[in-house]
């Protein structure tokens, strides 16, 4: 598969709280259809260069580029084009499964006609067809997880951006999971994972590991573990964190 | 003394949350409860805690019946739940301080028990319990569950949202605590952290999948598995699926753990179909199970 | 009792480090009070008002020049008659008349004592008893400079009509009723919310999972804001009398007895309420809802109980609240004794008793 096309270009990019850096002249790029795993420590700086490159927080300084819009002047056009799921915050409970879709379809302005097209193939593809009309908040964790990411790919983005995507999830459901990510990227969706759980960083194509503001490796997973001589990426985490 | 567990079931509304769940924890041993989020782990924990009744079985805890004697477990143990629970605006020092008062104690009673815990927090005594980070917060959770020199100890998912490094050495404290003669029951999700207890229970959906310690439960898995890797993991997994032979095909990190129905399993037969699929650079290795393989073989 | 004490000072940790459940316990008793206070008892300027003299002679000529010199009245008309003064007031001309008997100078001097009629137009009962206040203090000069010289005094009596509104609502009211919204509102909201923000936080959990027994967690809560309270009522009597002037004519300790009677039944309240909630925001809404809009709309603070349909006069009567305004009138107003107010106190005592049983019976010692 060719993959030339970068579609996150990130230069010199920094954010200053007072006199603290909680970014600290990061650069890195991804590529079209890549699973790029953004690591870090609690408290390291990933949510907030993640903010920055969805558009929701402005850079002190640097540059940046998210599917083709500078973050600095187009960060609604940015919003248009990249998806979004965090753990935290995924659908409402008190809706069905359609109304959640059709909920999130008409935010990211999809038609009437269209909605209900991408309505029946989602719930057609996950399973879900005996379950449309019930209310997402009893549904099990692993399916809420499932259609949530569903929801974020609903306007066809450039770029997907998970936030902890997986935690706590059953081993397998976690693995149906990981297998519609490698989908998504198969059709040339770019995967942005934060996370601080280095076993989902073992799924990544390449990841990063923040550190204290600063990207201290960027490698693919297979390569880290060669060069910091380790079996499993907890391990290259705990040798650069503790130095 | 430790714990027992017998044919405790409970249920809430018209959700079993525990079916039948039995074991025994015996004296100064980890043991960890394994599971995903949902299984049941909290509400063991609580039924254990005397803080819900089951609605069927017995249980004890250090010797007392969690039911009848409830009170004498309540200052027996130590627990800390899941969420971190303590006063986020009073300061380390405070907390620690109150929840000696509360189990009638003092901290320099105790303060052997929890003083190689405690040296790593103690520069930050007078900060806010709230202004901690994640690993400092559970250091301090934990002295103040260890506060009154509790027999058994009760650490629900006390690593979950912990960076590696703080979790490590939560696990390196919690060895050093079983050395003092202190039962420990924690749960996690984590399989990985599995291997570092004395034995596990794996559990799912409110049912022990099994018992045993770490290695027997990675014996036990009954075939051979393949670390399997190409040049597109999406059209190797599906390839994968289409093989009338396959067994379970899971994705594992960067490779697939495959497993195969046939005893006489050849790779290189495999390895023909999946060129046959127009995949290419192809690896395919004999592989050790993890306890995750076995969850998944068990949960199946 | 260490435990206790070690409970009850995490308490004041919560609560001096809250900005704020500090702001709510001293700044909204000081704000309300001003609120109320100055919204009711405003300056009068140049207030148009009649005069009926049936006497006419020097001592009341006297009088009306010092009247009509003064800043805070201009003499709108002279009235002939009792009979026009009912239609003086309709026409809304002036906010008040006043009357000086016949033979006003005779009888001062013969009696040593002449009356002044002060009828006001109540409707405004604010204004109403401020016009009053100011024409009874100018007389009162004036009976000054005239027994200044003399070893007999003489007697100017005022006497007071109100029409239309002759109870007078407002204006000393505003106190009682204050009170007990601030008292109610602090005690009952700040403790269900306090006992629910440990569910919240998942705190309670490790204490029903510890020695401390529940009476203990439920006396460590109320302690600090029984305290709490009492300061506050004091502070809103001081208020009340230093800037407004209100009188207390009975004894401050039953004052300040009942007011502990009732801040723990409202006390008692607030455990039942978070009994009954899992999160602050449930206890802040049913502690509003629930609790402030009966004080304020059936207690009898804002709408007079006499006056409203007998199905509501009949909830009135279980709502604390009722009881206590009743009281502290009594007290502060009246200046009557525990004779005249038992029942009421033997009421109000009844339902703390209910509500502190009814609390710790249905405090948790399990999560369900």
């Amino acid at each position: 598969m060719e993959k030339n096309n970068k579609v996150i270009q990130v230069e010199g990019l920094t954010k200053l709280f007072g006199d603290f850096a909680a970014v600290n002249a990061i650069t890195f790029d991804v590529e079209k259809g890549e699973i790029f795993g953004f690591l870090g420590a609690n408290g390291a700086g990933k949510t907030t260069a993640m903010k920055m490159l969805i558009g929701i927080s402005n850079p002190t300084s640097g540059k940046a580029k998210v599917a083709g819009f500078d973050v600095f002047t187009q960060a609604e056009d940015i919003k248009k084009n990249i998806g979004y799921m965090s753990q935290k915050f995924a659908l409402y409970d008190d809706l069905t499964v359609r109304e959640n879709i059709t909920f999130f379809g008409g935010i990211y302005g999809l038609s009437r006609k269209r909605i209900k097209e991408k309505s029946t193939v989602l719930i057609n593809e996950l399973g879900l067809e005996k379950v449309a009309n019930t209310l997402v908040g009893a549904l099990p964790l692993g399916w809420k997880q499932k259609l949530s990411f569903s929801v974020s790919l609903l306007h066809d983005p450039k770029i997907v951006f998970l936030d902890e995507p997986t935690g706590g999830v059953d081993p397998i459901t976690r693995r149906q999971f990981w297998e519609m990510i490698y989908k998504a990227a198969n059709q040339g969706i770019t995967v942005f994972v934060t996370t601080h759980y280095m076993d989902e960083a073992e799924y990544c194509d390449r990841v990063s590991i923040m550190v204290n503001g600063k990207i201290e490796a960027l490698d693919t997973p297979k390569k880290l573990k060669e060069q910091f001589n380790a079996k499993n990426m907890n391990d290259v985490f705990l040798k650069l964190a503790r130095g | 003394m430790g714990i027992s567990v017998n044919h405790i079931s409970k249920s809430y509304k018209n959700v079993k949350a525990l079916q039948d769940i039995s074991f025994d924890v015996k004296p100064s041993e980890l043991f960890g409860l394994i599971g995903p989020d949902g299984a049941g782990k909290t509400t063991l924990f609580r039924v254990l805690t005397t803080l819900l009744i089951a609605n069927e079985g017995t249980a004890t805890v250090a010797g007392f019946d969690v039911v009848t004697d409830y009170k004498k477990i309540r200052s027996n143990v130590g627990y800390m739940p899941g969420k971190f629970s303590l006063y986020q605006d009073l300061t380390v020092e405070e907390n620690l301080h109150f929840f000696a008062t509360i189990f009638g104690t003092t901290i320099e009673e105790n303060y052997d028990l929890i003083k190689d815990i405690y040296v790593q927090i103690e520069p930050f005594k007078n900060r806010r319990a709230g202004k901690l980070s994640g690993g400092m917060k559970q250091k301090l959770a934990l002295c103040c569950a260890l506060i009154h020199k509790p027999k058994v100890l009760f650490l629900d998912e006390p690593t979950t949202g912990v960076d590696p490094v703080s979790r490590k050495e939560f696990w390196e404290m919690l060895k050093r605590l079983q050395q003092k003669d202190i039962t420990i029951l924690v749960s996690t999700p984590y399989m990985d952290e599995a291997a570092l207890c004395d034995r596990i229970a794996l559990i799912q959906e409110g049912q022990i999948l099994e018992i045993d310690t770490p290695e027997a439960i990675v014996k036990h898995y009954p075939k051979q598995i393949y670390n399997v890797r190409a040049n597109n993991m999406y059209q190797l997994i599906k390839s994968l699926n289409d093989y009338e032979y396959n067994h379970s095909v899971y994705p594992f990190g960067e490779f697939i753990h495959y497993t195969d129905k046939r005893k006489d399993f050849n790779p290189d037969q495999l390895l023909v179909f999946l060129k046959s699929n127009q995949l290419s650079n192809i690896e395919i290795t004999e592989t050790v199970a993890t306890i995750e393989d076995t969850f998944m073989e068990l949960a199946k | 009792m260490k435990r206790f004490i070690g409970f009850v000072k995490k308490e004041f940790y919560h609560i001096f480090r809250d900005k704020r459940s500090l702001f709510i316990l001293f700044g909204m008793p000081i704000a309300q009070i001003m609120l109320f206070g100055f919204a009711i008892t405003n300056e009068i300027n140049n207030v148009d008002i009649a005069i009926l003299d049936h006497s006419k002679d020097a001592t009341t000529t006297e009088i009306i020049n010092k009247i009509s010199a003064s800043k805070y009245f201009s003499i709108k008309q002279m009235v002939n008659s009792e009979a026009d003064i009912a239609s003086v007031f309709k026409k809304g001309q002036v906010k008040a008349v006043l009357t000086f008997e016949k033979e006003f100078s005779k009888n001062l001097i013969k009696d040593h004592k002449a009356t002044v009629q002060i009828i006001t137009d109540a409707t405004d009962p604010n204004t109403a008893n401020t016009i009053s206040n100011y024409v009874n203090a100018i007389l009162q000069k004036y009976q000054k400079e005239l027994n200044k010289d003399l070893t007999i005094t003489y007697q100017i009596v005022p006497k007071t009509r109100m029409v239309y509104n002759p109870e007078l609502k407002g204006v000393y009211m505003f106190v009682p009723g204050v009170m007990t919204i601030i008292l109610m509102l602090v005690s009952a909201m700040m403790t269900s919310i306090s006992i629910t923000r440990e569910k919240e936080l998942g705190t309670m959990e490790i204490l029903l999972v510890s020695p401390i027994k529940p009476l203990q967690v439920i006396i460590g809560k109320v302690f600090p804001y029984i305290f709490l309270s009492v300061i506050n009522a004091v502070v809103i009597v001081m208020l009340s009398i230093f800037i407004f002037n209100m009188p207390v004519q009975g004894s401050f300790i039953l004052l300040g007895f009942e007011s502990v009677l009732f801040i723990i039944s409202a006390l008692a309240l607030g455990i039942l309420i978070s009994t009954i909630s899992a999160t602050q925001q449930t206890a802040m809404m049913i502690s509003l809802m629930g609790l402030m809009l009966p004080v304020i709309l059936l207690s009898g603070f804002i709408f007079p109980i006499s006056s409203m349909p007998m199905p509501l006069q009949v909830i009135s009567n279980i709502i604390p609240a009722k009881w206590f305004i009743i009281i502290v009138k009594g007290i502060m107003l009246k200046g009557v004794g525990l004779q005249i107010i038992w029942k009421e106190t033997l009421i109000l005592l009844g339902m703390t008793v209910f509500f502190i049983a009814l609390s710790v019976k249905k405090y948790k010692i399990r999560l369900e």
